[in-house]
């Protein structure tokens, strides 16, 4: 029972990257029709950004929460701006061998600069430390992980549902002409767009950087991964992005108590089943 | 939609004089050339050239972008050093042992890729190939991080010994212009026009009456056998099968070498190949990691250079005077 509690809480802790990473996969893909292979790297330099400003600045945990996301949507911004917007006219197959490209060359540079190997990441004074819930003891960062990236991935929902900016967003991704003879800017909404999930990808990196340590690799590890729960969830509803992130993740961390070897294939394998059943995803749109 | 009659211009010179001219030079140049390199670098360029072109087939003549071709490359190159070294299988049974483990994976990861379409299909096949790596690292036969390794070349047909170099040149020479030929004889076949047609409109293929999902795996099944059968020579060339093999910066690699030599093209990933093989070992000794530099050439690819190096000589006014066409 323990060890079940604590994978449970393990597999939600990776349920909130992928539900945060896919979430911004989604919205990249909605409206750009790009799949960001860069992801991963994004996320890597989110939580690189926050050790940096440690290390180099001694600004510590929350002023990084805010600074690093900030930055990486900015270097998003300026890459989307010189060089992604070319690509729309093309195969999307471009775009996805572009932003690989891009991951590479991001991944390659830190590596070179900062070595393979993890650097720690403190966990900030306030979070330190656990609490015992009687059934089990709960890392007080752990929790606060889950509670954030959740208040996060609805905020991120309700903005692009409820709001008017959302409106124009849903707006673009059905028929983007059409809006932007409305003389609604679709270019800057582009811009903006690939930002915002540039910016979640970072805001999940420093998240992760107490918990793993920062490292050039750690994104490259988990974009695949979360290329196999958008698989699953299917791009077509940033709702069915979310849920599918915390529920896959769940099902790793309980694979890991009943079946250990299998943990890291796990989502691998409900993908090839979902794909088996229905191929258009859980909550996909497109056949 | 306007009419058009396309009526065959004369040519002032035969398109398959001028092939067959480049052809026979190309060959002169591939026999000569261990004569002026060294013999380890020409095999294993040879080795990804025949992966590329492989992977072409694929990409290149049905549309089809896969993310997991080191799946059945680092595949391949297990099953062949496991057999040659494990139960003595002479060198040709081992690598027909890797093209038919190759094609059965193929056929397992594209039965599940083709029920989704473009990016999806590229990200199911990164997927599963993901998938294969982690069995290739917690499978015994495998070795693990280790690898195979000291995987003897032993005697082709029981009496050329392959362990001297220019023997085993030779026979990666002649596999590789047996795949090619394979390559070059497939999408020249009415077969290949199919494939062609999924590639330009795959609606109007299914409405011609095509069953294009067959056409699909079949296409998936013949790229990875023919994947299959450079990685098997490769592991016999270098005598080790390792993780670095599967991993999916070798399924970047290989759409690095078709985009940088020129996608739908028949040899231009011989040339892309080329590159990347050259790049990695003039970086090989160097401090600086050949991901960024890599990574560096994909996006001016993709951004300037999408035609390719084979490419954009067929679309130049000398390729096109000599007779060359290339649809981009």
């Amino acid at each position: 029972m323990q060890a079940f509690l604590g994978q449970l809480l393990i597999g939600l802790i990776n349920g909130s990257f992928y539900a945060l990473l896919s979430l911004g996969l989604a919205i990249i893909f909605g409206l750009l029709r790009v799949i960001n292979f860069a992801h991963g790297a994004q996320y890597m330099l989110g939580a690189f950004f926050a050790w940096l400003l440690l290390s180099h600045f001694g600004l510590g945990y929350w002023p990084a929460l805010i600074i690093a996301p900030v930055a990486v949507g900015l270097v998003g911004a300026v890459i989307e701006r010189t060089m992604l917007h070319r690509l729309y006219t093309l195969d999307p197959l471009y775009g996805l061998l572009f932003t690989f490209g891009l991951a590479l060359t991001i991944e390659g540079t830190f590596r070179y600069l900062y070595g393979a190997s993890g650097q720690p990441y403190a966990t900030p004074a306030a979070l330190a430390g656990g609490t015992n819930l009687g059934f089990m003891f709960l890392p007080i960062y752990r929790g606060w992980v889950i509670v954030f990236s959740l208040v996060v991935c609805i905020g991120t929902w309700l903005v692009i549902e409820k709001t008017k900016l959302g409106s124009y967003l849903r707006a673009a991704t059905e028929n983007p002409v059409l809006v932007q003879s409305f003389g609604i800017n679709v270019p800057f909404l582009l811009t903006l767009t690939y930002a915002l999930g540039a910016a979640l990808a970072a805001l999940a990196g420093v998240l992760a950087a107490p918990i793993y340590q920062v490292s050039p690799l750690m994104g490259s590890n988990i974009i695949i991964v979360v290329f196999a729960v958008v698989v699953v969830g299917g791009m077509g509803s940033i709702m069915g992005a979310i849920v599918t992130g915390y529920l896959l993740g769940v099902a790793e961390g309980l694979t890991k108590v009943f079946y250990p070897e299998a943990s890291n294939i796990v989502i691998f394998v409900i993908m090839a089943i979902v794909l088996l059943i229905r191929p258009a995803g859980l909550f996909g749109r497109d056949a | 939609m306007t009419l058009t009659l396309d009526i065959e211009k004369p040519k002032e010179k035969s398109p398959v004089v001028v092939q067959t001219v480049f052809l026979g030079i190309g060959l002169a140049l591939l026999i000569l050339a261990p004569m002026f390199f060294y013999p380890v670098f020409l095999m294993k360029l040879l080795c990804f050239a025949l992966f590329a072109c492989a992977f072409n087939l694929l990409l290149g003549y049905t549309g089809l972008l896969s993310f997991g071709h080191a799946a059945f490359f680092g595949g391949a190159a297990y099953f062949t050093a496991h057999t040659v070294k494990e139960w003595g299988l002479p060198p040709e049974l081992g690598i027909l042992v890797g093209v038919a483990g190759a094609a059965f994976l193929g056929l397992i990861v594209g039965y599940l890729a083709i029920r989704r379409q473009g990016i999806y299909f590229a990200m199911i096949t990164l997927a599963l190939a993901q998938m294969f790596y982690f069995f290739c690292l917690q499978a015994e036969f495998t070795k693990g991080e280790d690898g195979i390794q000291s995987v003897p070349r032993g005697h082709l047909f029981g009496f050329i010994d392959l362990s001297q170099s220019t023997n085993m040149y030779y026979f990666v020479l002649g596999v590789f212009v047996i795949g090619v030929a394979i390559i070059w004889r497939i999408i020249h076949s009415p077969f290949g026009m199919i494939l062609k047609s999924i590639r330009e409109n795959e609606t109007r293929a299914v409405s011609l009456g095509y069953s294009v999902r067959n056409y699909k795996l079949a296409a998936f099944v013949m790229s990875a056998a023919l994947t299959g059968l450079a990685g098997g020579v490769k592991a016999l060339v270098f005598q080790f099968a390792t993780l670095t093999d599967v991993g999916w910066q070798m399924s970047g690699e290989v759409i690095l070498m078709t985009l940088l030599g020129g996608i739908g093209t028949l040899i231009g990933p011989l040339f892309g190949a080329g590159l990347v093989v050259t790049l990695q070992n003039y970086l090989a000794t160097s401090e600086f990691p050949v991901t960024i530099i890599t990574g560096l050439v994909f996006m001016v690819c993709v951004l300037v250079f999408r035609r390719g190096i084979v490419g954009e000589f067929y679309h130049s006014r000398l390729g096109r005077k000599l007779g060359f066409e290339h649809r981009q």
